[in-house]
């Protein structure tokens, strides 16, 4: 039974291994599109035809677009990310100054998000039907129905605008207290909150419904077992896989979240740097960050799904 | 004896998903006494589960108890808290499912969830309900009784599972204990083990039982008392006995009339195997799934070395339990699974292995039909179109010719013309059943594949079909291959029969034959283990499974 | 139109759908004020009986340009979503009758365009691509692709499990037939409620898309570029900034309702 699980983890390694891959020659191939003016941009008003020529070589941009892909991806893997077009600074350099910030909203959401969401996800589940239930539906379901940007300028209206409670802009540069700090980050952190909870609690509700109307679960209820019993003991033992995917999947969101949130709030982290990069087409930029956020989503998407597995008793023997 | 469960007028009432109330239990009312075993027997929608279960107090998801009274132990549950009835399920009355495979929560030990009962009701400590529990597997002859409590669920067999049922559910020395199909999901060599550690249990101990079942044969072992419910009503109630040999109501004598079809009426056909041509001739016959071996073989082999003669005009029986590959070879007959070795031919011209590979003349002569009618037929499509699609692909029948052979298709099953226009899911399960045959008969095949296809019906509704096949064959001269698990129904439509156990053919013999039992052993365990509808043939059955094990 | 009663709900749902579309048509006709003139010197002006919905960060009108703005982003995600459906639905039949190496090559293929979240697929092809509005299309279409490949792929491998598929085989029918007779109207209903959905979320990236600037480009606006002008008029609480986002919601909470309250009979099959 051992080897069959160490069998099934080392093939989700390798489906890991292979979906990354993919994805860089998604990431590479898309930002190739358009290729060539790069060159003339840089140079502006420089392009004579024989400067373009030269600086053409210099990034190797007539080399097959094989062979590029390869110099680029044995650079990610050495820890060379390039330099930015737009203003010839390391791209590494650019991403250290900018990726904790964005670290830490993720962390401080997620710290929030999910015990929220399981709370609310699981009750939602076992007092399904009553009013309690349909309100957090209803309003999960119209916080997915809303673009994002509309549940951040909501948040900024209200606590901001009427209530007055919450400065509208993050600058981190003026964090002298603990105070500030929760000033700086509730904004942010809310409107966050709001975006990936939604997702999650549906997703662990539904989870929850699934395994509460399994036969097992009656089985429980006519041996006499209380409610909370049946939650507890029998449900969710046999949930708990599919709702650590669920949380995981969010995370697909609380990306998602991030690009918006940080634009809007102007927070200095690296979502924004990546619109910025992407208004400015600052191809190496673009591609570093791409690459970041879908090597670290991977990473949480397969831990989720060793957790899952582990979770299994038909594989734990 | 007094009075354990008096039902008075119970009424359930279920919601449809258009929000409609339909009344499915309409003013049921019976008893049961103290340490006295009654059936609920009835068909699929009679009702008998759920009544069952209102002993509990316990409606399932979009059924409630709407009327009447349910008295267990001098309390009625019918109007009892949430609360109070938890209390009693599990202590006083306690349930094992039909499917104790999925009914066992799979995160926990078998253990575990014995003794869980006693700790909920706060029974006795820990340690004795563990004894208990030890004690209870060891009466109800399962292995290792000591130790099979440490596995999990999917670790242990079908019937082994319906056992630890009946252990977790007997471990609080309950005054009822209700059986809800409790063998019907599994084999008859299997059924006869679990039927009897079940017997002898309530039996020694002097339980009350509520036993629902379709299968009069099994209840005729058990109970005291049988009640024949249709439709949500009793039709008829009476002590086992006066049912089996007495019955009044025609339903029942409908139901003990299906259990003994008569025998094929086609004289023993005497041909000369070496003079003619048969007119299937399966020789060699290796399948299985998986991926091939370096030495060519399948990984796993589901059918070993098979080979099968029918004569046209003769039907062939498969009969076999799950897992013994009687499905397999006729998907391989089919050319829905091409086997890695062996030849079939038929009228002496080999068949392609694989089905696509075949020319349109061996398809068409070769039609296969399935168990499940509910799957066998496309429910966006309606009934004309079925039938007419394969007249029109293979006699190129269009127009009114074509609708003047539907009619005459649906005349041939005995189905009312006005069904032309409908759609599968507006149709009875039998008549889905005809309309799948009549489908098969478009094509004016020679050789007709029955995989199970009485197996999903109703009894008095699978008599009908099998009179049916019998009456097709008459008329067109056709040839059936039938693979079954029930010999009733093989006895009645086979000239003779294979007997198929672990992919091997161990016999072939005659239905003559079969009531003398056969030559190999398993066979033998296999015609022994089918119940009769005499009460004392479970005392009675005295079989070796070692036997079988051995040869 | 169907055998039984429409709930309220979707009723509502439905009504609120059948007005954005005709206003998506007929917008030109609609307008009051013309989308690019500048009609008032009162910027974020809030909403009056000559200027319904207000004025907007240059004095234009709001209510003209909302209405003109559910042309753009109706009409390119109503693109998206048919490309992305025709295209999945057609694939995954083709993968569940195939089978083998063609069905796992492509899935897989699928799984790992569909492990890039999608708003950063998005960036990244705008990036590349530019935000023209066939490029647009084409990338919306092909980030919700996988999903609808998976989605269809999975219920057609369902069907083609079924009997009377296996028996259409046995007959020798072609797999054009077996597509278009018996898979294709098993799955139709669950399909277009997955058309719906999958419409909201196309609805949604571009919207977003539009809102970081990468989206639909001026003159030409979208609900979600109307937010991005406006959003210099949050801390007034202006009409010009909510107003548009207000828009996008009532059309994607209606699909929501419209599908969530639809008897089951249409959302599990046709027919």
């Amino acid at each position: 039974m051992r080897t069959v699980l160490f069998q099934l983890l080392v093939g989700r390694l390798a489906i890991g291994l292979a979906t990354l891959f993919i994805v860089a020659i998604v990431v590479f191939s898309a930002t190739m599109l358009l290729p060539g003016d790069v060159v003339e941009v840089l140079l502006g008003q420089a392009a004579t035809p024989e400067a373009i020529a030269g600086l053409r070589t210099a990034m190797h941009l007539d080399d097959p677009a094989p062979v590029r892909f390869v110099h680029w991806l044995m650079g990610l893997l050495q820890g060379d990310l390039g330099q930015s077009y737009v203003n010839n600074l390391p791209v590494a350099d650019l991403i250290a100054s900018r990726l904790p910030n964005t670290l830490r909203l993720a962390g401080v959401t997620a710290a929030i998000a999910i015990p929220l969401s399981l709370f609310l996800g699981i009750t939602a589940a076992v007092m399904r039907g009553t009013p309690y239930d349909r309100t957090v539906s209803i309003l999960t379901v119209a916080v997915i129905s809303v673009p994002e940007f509309m549940t951040a300028t909501l948040a900024v209206l209200f606590f901001s605008v009427w209530l007055g409670w919450l400065p509208a802009l993050s600058h981190l540069n003026h964090v002298d207290s603990i105070g500030d700090m929760m000033r700086v980050y509730a904004m942010p952190v809310i409107s966050l909150t709001f975006v990936v909870s939604a997702q999650m609690i549906r997703m662990t509700r539904a989870g929850v419904i699934e395994t509460l109307d399994s036969p097992y679960a009656e089985m429980a209820r006519l041996k006499g077992a209380s409610p909370a019993r049946v939650v507890l003991r029998h449900a969710l033992p046999n949930a708990l896989g599919p709702i650590v995917n669920a949380m995981a999947l969010s995370l697909s969101y609380l990306l998602g979240g991030v690009i918006i949130v940080e634009t809007i709030f102007n927070y200095p982290g690296i979502a924004r740097l990546m619109v910025d990069a992407v208004a400015t087409r600052d191809l190496p930029l673009i591609q570093s960050c791409a690459m970041i956020f879908c090597v670290g989503y991977l990473i949480l998407v397969m831990l989720a799904d060793i957790v899952a597995l582990m979770a299994n008793p038909k594989l734990r023997g | 004896m007094t009075e354990l469960v008096s039902i008075r007028d119970l009424k359930v009432e279920a919601t449809s998903d258009a929000g409609r109330r339909i009344e499915i239990i309409k003013g049921v009312s019976f008893e049961v006494k103290e340490g006295e075993i009654v059936s609920l027997i009835g068909e699929s929608g009679s009702g008998k589960s759920t009544i069952a279960l209102s002993l509990m107090g316990y409606a399932r998801t979009g059924c409630r108890i709407s009327g009447g009274e349910v008295m267990l132990d001098g309390r009625n549950v019918a109007r009892m808290g949430e609360r109070a009835r938890a209390g009693m399920r599990g202590a006083v009355v306690s349930y094992i499912p039909q499917s104790a495979a999925a009914a066992f929560n799979p995160a926990h030990r078998i253990l575990t969830q014995v003794v869980e009962t006693a700790r909920i009701h706060d029974l006795m400590s820990e340690a004795a309900a563990k004894a208990r529990a030890i004690e209870l597997f060891r009466a109800l002859a399962l292995p290792e009784p000591e130790t099979i409590g440490f596995r999990y669920p999917h670790q242990v067999s079908g019937g082994q599972l319906q056992r630890l049922a009946a252990a977790m559910a007997l471990i609080t020395h309950p005054k009822l204990v209700i059986f809800d199909e409790p063998t019907t999901a599994l084999d008859v060599t299997t059924q006869v083990e679990v039927l009897r550690a079940f017997k002898a249990v309530m039996r020694e101990r002097g339980i009350a039982g509520v036993y629902v079942s379709h299968d009069l044969a099994v209840v005729a072992q058990v109970a005291d008392r049988i009640i024949v419910l249709k439709d949500g009503a009793v039709q008829e109630e009476g002590a086992t006995g006066q049912i089996l040999h007495h019955a009044r109501h025609p339903y029942t004598r409908e139901l003990l009339a299906a259990f003994h079809p008569s025998p094929r009426a086609g004289e023993p056909i005497e041909t000369n195997p070496a003079a003619e041509t048969p007119l299937l001739d399966v020789s060699d016959l290796v399948v299985g799934y998986g991926g091939l071996k370096a030495d060519g073989m399948p990984q796993i082999t589901a059918v070993k070395n098979v080979s099968l003669r029918l004569e046209k005009g003769r039907n062939l029986g498969i009969i076999g339990e799950s897992g013994s590959g009687k499905s397999t070879l006729a998907r391989a007959v089919a050319g829905l699974l091409p086997p890695a070795s062996g030849k079939v031919s038929f009228e002496g011209r080999m068949l392609a292995p694989s089905a696509g590979k075949r020319s349109r003349q061996d398809l068409r002569d070769i039609q296969i039909v399935f168990q499940y009618a509910d799957t066998a037929l496309n429910p966006a499509h309606i009934i004309s179109d079925i039938l007419g699609r394969p007249l029109k692909f293979f006699h190129g029948l269009r127009g009114s010719e074509q609708d003047v052979r539907i009619n005459q298709l649906l005349d041939m099953v005995k189905l009312p013309r006005a069904l032309r226009d409908r759609r599968p899911a507006e149709l009875s399960g039998g008549q889905k059943q005809r309309v799948n045959l009549a489908r098969a008969l478009a094509a004016e095949p020679k050789l007709i594949l029955c995989d199970e296809v009485t197996s999903a019906l109703d009894t008095v509704v699978a008599a009908a079909v099998i009179d049916l096949l019998k009456e097709l064959q008459r008329e067109l001269g056709l040839s059936y291959l039938f693979i079954s698990h029930d010999l009733s129904t093989v006895r009645a439509i086979c000239d003779e029969a294979a007997v198929m156990y672990c992919g091997e053919k161990v016999e072939q013999l005659t239905p003559a034959k079969m009531d003398s039992g056969g030559q190999h052993p398993y066979t033998r365990l296999l015609f022994s283990s089918v119940p009769k509808l005499d009460p004392r043939w479970l005392d009675s059955f005295e079989h070796d499974r070692e036997a079988v094990s051995a040869a | 139109m169907f055998g039984f009663r429409v709930p309220l709900p979707s009723l509502i749902g439905l009504v609120v759908l059948l007005a954005w579309a005709v206003v998506a048509i007929a917008a030109p006709l609609l307008v009051p004020y013309s989308v690019g003139e500048i009609v008032d010197f009162d910027i974020f002006g809030p909403a009056t009986d000559q200027f319904w919905f207000g004025t907007d960060y240059l004095g234009r009108d709001v209510f003209s340009r909302i209405l003109m703005g559910a042309r753009v982003t109706i009409g390119i995600s109503l693109a998206a979503v048919t490309l992305a459906v025709v295209a999945g639905v057609g694939l995954g039949m083709l993968a569940a009758l195939l089978g083998g190496k063609f069905d796992s090559l492509l899935s897989r293929f699928f799984d790992a365009l569909s492990s890039i979240p999608n708003k950063l697929f998005a960036l990244v092809a705008v990036a590349g691509g530019g935000s023209s509005i066939p490029m647009l299309i084409a990338i919306l279409a092909l980030i919700y692709t996988p999903g609808s490949y998976r989605f269809a792929r999975s219920l057609a491998v369902n069907i083609n499990a079924m009997d009377y598929v296996i028996v259409a085989r046995l007959r020798g029918e072609s797999f054009f037939y077996l597509a278009r007779a018996e898979i294709l109207p098993n799955i139709l209903g669950p399909v277009l409620t997955d058309f719906g959905l999958r419409f909201v979320f196309i609805v949604l990236l571009l919207s977003s898309l539009s809102f970081l600037g990468l989206g639909v480009q001026p003159p030409l606006a979208d609900w979600g570029a109307l937010v991005r002008e406006n959003i210099g008029g949050l801390p007034f609480g202006a009409p010009a900034v909510i107003l548009p986002s207000l828009a996008i919601a009532s059309l994607t909470i209606a699909v929501n309702i419209t599908i969530d309250n639809l008897p089951r009979k249409i959302r599990d099959r046709s027919a």
